[in-house]
């Protein structure tokens, strides 16, 4: 029996990988990748806590995630293709028209 | 033998999550991330969410990361700045976050294992049949609404996408 902190703690850590990721990358599709990393750290948690706790619901929560996972994913790639057409480069930093 | 496959997965999982964050070229990372979903899946399966495993094998490493990997290879990117200007206030945010995680973790550490698990009586019905029990009962409207969420993505991304709304047919 592996102890529930040891889930948490993977999940932190892929979790934190995906926090910094979203913070120093410049690619904005790098930027997309690290928050599915996200999503992956807190699925973990809800599965990891669903076994300990025998409650499934946490498991489709899981589900739930997933959703919301491949909608972000759909929308968030159209967005892309959309700012590469505009400016040709998907570049965060070049993405300054509300900057001053 | 249930440490070894949990360590075996937890590293591999931690070991490519970095990867993703580091490596340059963005099919790489992509890649990297697909070694990951299988194992994060692999992690469901030690943890007897079968179903989940396969749905995360299916839907995660089938459908979503061919559409990253399309659209990567789409774009046909040249040259990559690897990393933002801000790294520094990252670096900061970070490390803070870090040291909060580890307070947390080591304070919590003893309680968590100390409490013995409550040895209920296991699910008679399989993983699936009891997914699917509590998705279509106690779960049925946000089950309804996901379906919903999935309709709005699909068309939101079909318009942002198109080139010209209507403009170009017209004439």
């Amino acid at each position: 029996m592996i102890p529930l902190s040891y889930y948490v703690t993977l999940s932190a850590v892929v979790f934190f990988t995906g926090l910094v990721g979203v913070l120093i990358r410049r690619n904005i599709i790098i930027i997309l990748l690290s928050i599915e990393l996200m999503l992956n750290a807190t699925n973990i948690n809800f599965v990891a806590f669903s076994q300990s706790l025998h409650n499934i619901g946490g498991q489709v929560f899981v589900f739930f995630a997933l959703t919301v996972a491949a909608a972000e994913v759909a929308v968030g790639l159209a967005i892309i293709i959309a700012l590469h057409r505009a400016k040709s480069t998907i570049n965060v930093d070049e993405f300054q028209l509300l900057k001053w | 033998m249930e440490h070894l496959f949990f360590f075996y997965f937890a590293l591999v999982i931690a070991a490519s999550s970095v990867l993703v964050v580091a490596l340059r070229n963005p099919i790489y990372c992509a890649l990297s991330l697909l070694i990951m979903f299988f194992h994060v899946a692999g992690l469901y399966v030690t943890l007897h969410a079968e179903f989940l495993a396969a749905v995360q094998v299916i839907v995660y490493a089938g459908a979503i990361l061919v559409l990253y990997l399309f659209v990567v290879m789409l774009l046909n990117l040249k040259q990559d700045e690897r990393y933002h200007g801000q790294w520094p206030v990252a670096a900061g945010v970070g490390s803070v976050l870090a040291l909060e995680a580890l307070v947390l973790i080591l304070l919590k550490g003893h309680a968590a294992t100390a409490r013995p698990a409550v040895p209920e009586a296991a699910a008679e019905l399989g993983n699936t049949e009891a997914l699917g029990d509590v998705l279509y009962s106690t779960y049925l409207f946000p089950f309804e609404v996901a379906s919903l969420i999935l309709l709005v993505a699909m068309i939101g991304a079909i318009i942002l996408a198109k080139k010209d709304l209507g403009g170009e047919s017209m004439q």
